[in-house]
């Protein structure tokens, strides 16, 4: 019972951020599909960013320097689709797909120098990030998932820089009208993206094992957040009980084979894994019709368009 | 001064040939990605960047014909998945989906190969039936539901890659599953019958099995798709659908219908892809890997863009993107690994998205002030 509760811990904070990450530049207008990718990168600078701490260094000094590092490594990496999309007017499925299929190439290559070995497997000490709580192991990333929740929540729309990101997601004509400059609210709203799928990458790899070969890049947890991210239609907190619903099946996947009364269920591993995505999809067909979808979003901002 | 005129009404028709200007984009990413690419090897190794990285890279698919019996076997499949992607953004689709697609024509093909021992094209059918199935599904939500086809795909991609391990592994005990290599059983032991012909094809390259006839069939395939789509009605209307969906219902075309079609097809064509590419034994299937869809799916987009979508264009853009793979595996391992060569595929594609900025660029060069006429002229790939 407290592996599933720590697994479906683990697994919620991770798909919440990366999906209030994808929230944000959608709300911009920009869709992100990029978050495997910048997941990807950002787990892989975080996780550099621990191996390359002095040895005395404080537990604290670990947890946040890192956690910078992968943050601002998801940024830079996410304002390559910033610049594509919304400098060169690029599509930007195709952006973030091309992103997506660099970051685990160039993850393998970064692992495998840092190695100095035909290996892409890190190893990592994650005692920093880790507390425990009696029976409970509880992670760090806990803590900085319910902060960013939170904040989410009060910047998206207690804010006027959240009312003006929603405008340009949703209208960027009338935004633009009224002085609202649609290219630096769509470039904050990409680089916010990256800073939380990077963080949300990190939180995927390093609490749970203490080594990681980045071969499986976050083996499609940036999907799964997109999911999260649609499942929760575009706001916080729906994307917060969407994240513990994910999380709980991803967790039953993890565990089946290890609890007695799941295994005589005979459910194998990928019947479970695979119901979250089934569950979406029959979501998404019901709400279909009143998706609440920023309106325009895919679509590059083209000042004289009509 | 004939002479002068004749070459202003050549460069003028240049500038407004669409398939030059693709063309010369194409070329302009590839080069500055293989630029990027030896900034990579440089930072990494800057002493070997050029001699035992770039060269080597280039090089190696004409080196020996093993190598290039190599490069066609991992065309064919590339060439199937590229023309999946590239008939679906066509007629205004993004089929993201072929990874999935890909998975179960790998089923449907391996299968049919070894549970029922069925010849070769049957199995080849069974995958693209497969494949087509997989790919209906993204077009009937996008047609009666309207949700876009891209998230259908993503969640698609996933379910079809859970359903084909759980299916081929069978908790250790499915037919399909060798205990011994933990991967699905090797054709050429248990199902000759069911491998694509080789027709010679493996003599002349190095006594490499995985050289068939499938490069011919992709070839094929890739003609088919291209008479489709530019030379009949049925191509034309679903080419309508995707510029402007309104004016094609508008125009009497039955858009929902279209809309599916397409995505049908662009799954067939990818599932075909993967009964190629494993009826050719070029690999086993290892169901244990649920973590990540097979990559030949995803190369497939690599593959369409580099070709701006056309379908022969797609033909040459896989045989580079397969070279320059092949290329990367022949890195010698004590200065580089092969994922640059992903590196700088993942940076040409990167670049591709701006591809619609290069091509103004080199008409307005062309027209403009046409300072400097030898723009690559140069051929396909």
């Amino acid at each position: 019972m407290f592996l599933l509760l720590k697994y479906t811990l683990l697994y919620t904070v991770v798909l919440m951020l990366v999906a209030l990450g994808g929230m944000f530049s959608e709300r911009s207008g920009i869709i992100n599909i990029a978050l495997e990718g910048i997941m990807v990168i950002g787990g892989l600078m975080g996780v550099l960013a621990i191996q390359l701490m002095p040895e005395g260094a404080s537990a604290l000094s670990i947890v946040i320097c890192s956690i910078s590092a992968a943050a601002v490594a998801g940024m830079l990496y996410a304002a390559l689709l910033a610049f594509a999309s919304i400098n060169l007017n690029a599509d930007q499925t195709i952006g973030g797909t091309a992103l997506n299929m660099l970051a685990t190439a160039l993850a393998m290559v970064i692992a495998k120098g840092f190695n100095g070995s035909a290996s892409a497997k890190l190893d990592y000490s994650n005692r920093a990030f880790v507390y425990e709580f009696g029976p409970l192991t509880v992670n760090v990333f806990l803590f900085v998932g319910i902060a960013i929740l939170v904040l989410s929540y009060v910047v998206l729309y207690k804010t006027r820089l959240g009312l003006r990101l929603r405008a340009c997601g949703e209208h960027p004509q009338a935004a633009d009208s009224v002085g609202v400059n649609v290219y630096k609210m769509r470039y904050i709203g990409v680089l916010i993206s990256g800073a939380l799928g990077g963080i949300g990458g990190m939180a995927y790899i390093i609490p749970s094992v203490s080594s990681w070969n980045f071969e499986v890049g976050v083996s499609g947890a940036g999907f799964l957040a997109l999911a999260v991210m649609i499942f929760g239609q575009w706001k916080p907190f729906r994307i917060f009980f969407a994240a513990i619903f994910f999380a709980l099946f991803k967790s039953l996947a993890n565990i089946a084979g290890v609890i007695p009364a799941m295994a005589t269920l005979g459910w194998t591993q990928n019947m479970y894994n695979m119901i979250p995505f089934i569950a979406s999809m029959i979501i998404l067909a019901f709400t279909s019709k009143k998706s609440q979808a920023p309106k325009a979003e895919g679509v590059p901002y083209d000042k004289g368009s009509r | 001064m004939d002479n002068k005129q004749g070459k202003q009404s050549l460069i003028s028709r240049l500038a407004s040939s669409e398939a030059f200007l693709s063309v010369a984009a194409s070329l302009i990413c590839i080069v500055i990605g293989l630029l990027l690419g030896t900034v990579v090897l440089a930072i990494i190794n800057a002493e070997h960047a050029i001699g035992d990285g770039l060269m080597v890279i280039i090089k190696s698919g004409f080196k020996s014909p093993r190598n290039m019996g190599t490069v066609l076997a991992n065309a064919a499949p590339l060439i199937m998945t590229g023309l999946s992607v590239g008939f679906a953004f066509k007629t205004g689709l993004f089929n993201i989906g072929a990874a999935g697609q890909y998975t179960l024509g790998a089923f449907g093909a391996l299968y049919c190969a070894i549970v029922l021992q069925l010849p070769w094209y049957l199995c080849l059918l069974a995958a693209m039936l497969l494949g087509a199935l997989w790919g209906a599904i993204p077009g009937i939500f996008k047609a009666y539901l309207n949700i876009n086809e891209v998230i259908t795909a993503i969640m698609f991609n996933w379910i079809g890659l859970y359903l084909v391990n759980d299916i081929m592994y069978g908790k250790g005990q499915s037919p399909m599953y060798d205990l011994a290599t933990t991967k699905t059983f090797s054709l050429r032991k248990v199902a000759k019958g069911s491998m694509i012909p080789s027709c010679g094809m493996s003599d002349m390259f190095g006594k490499l099995q995985s050289v068939t006839i499938a490069i011919f069939i992709a070839i094929f395939f890739a003609i088919i798709v291209y008479i489709v789509l530019s030379k009949t009605t049925f191509g034309y209307e679903l080419k309508a659908c995707g510029f402007n969906k309104h004016a094609a219902q508008y125009a009497g075309i039955n858009d929902k219908r279209n809309i599916i079609l397409s995505m049908t097809i662009a799954g067939a064509l990818a599932g075909v892809g993967a009964g190629l590419y494993y009826l050719s034994t070029v690999a086993e299937w290892n169901p244990q890997v649920s973590t990540a869809l097979p990559a030949l799916g995803f190369n497939g987009i690599s593959a369409a863009l580099l070709a701006c979508s056309n379908p022969i264009g797609t033909v040459f853009s896989s045989l580079f993107i397969s070279y320059i793979t092949v290329g990367g595996t022949k890195l010698s391992t004590q200065y580089y690994t092969k994922e640059i060569a992903d590196v700088i595929t993942a940076l040409i594609i990167y670049l591709c998205a701006f591809s619609m900025l290069f091509r103004n660029r080199i008409r307005a060069m062309l027209t403009g002030k046409n300072r400097r006429v030898n723009v690559g002229k140069g051929g396909n790939d």
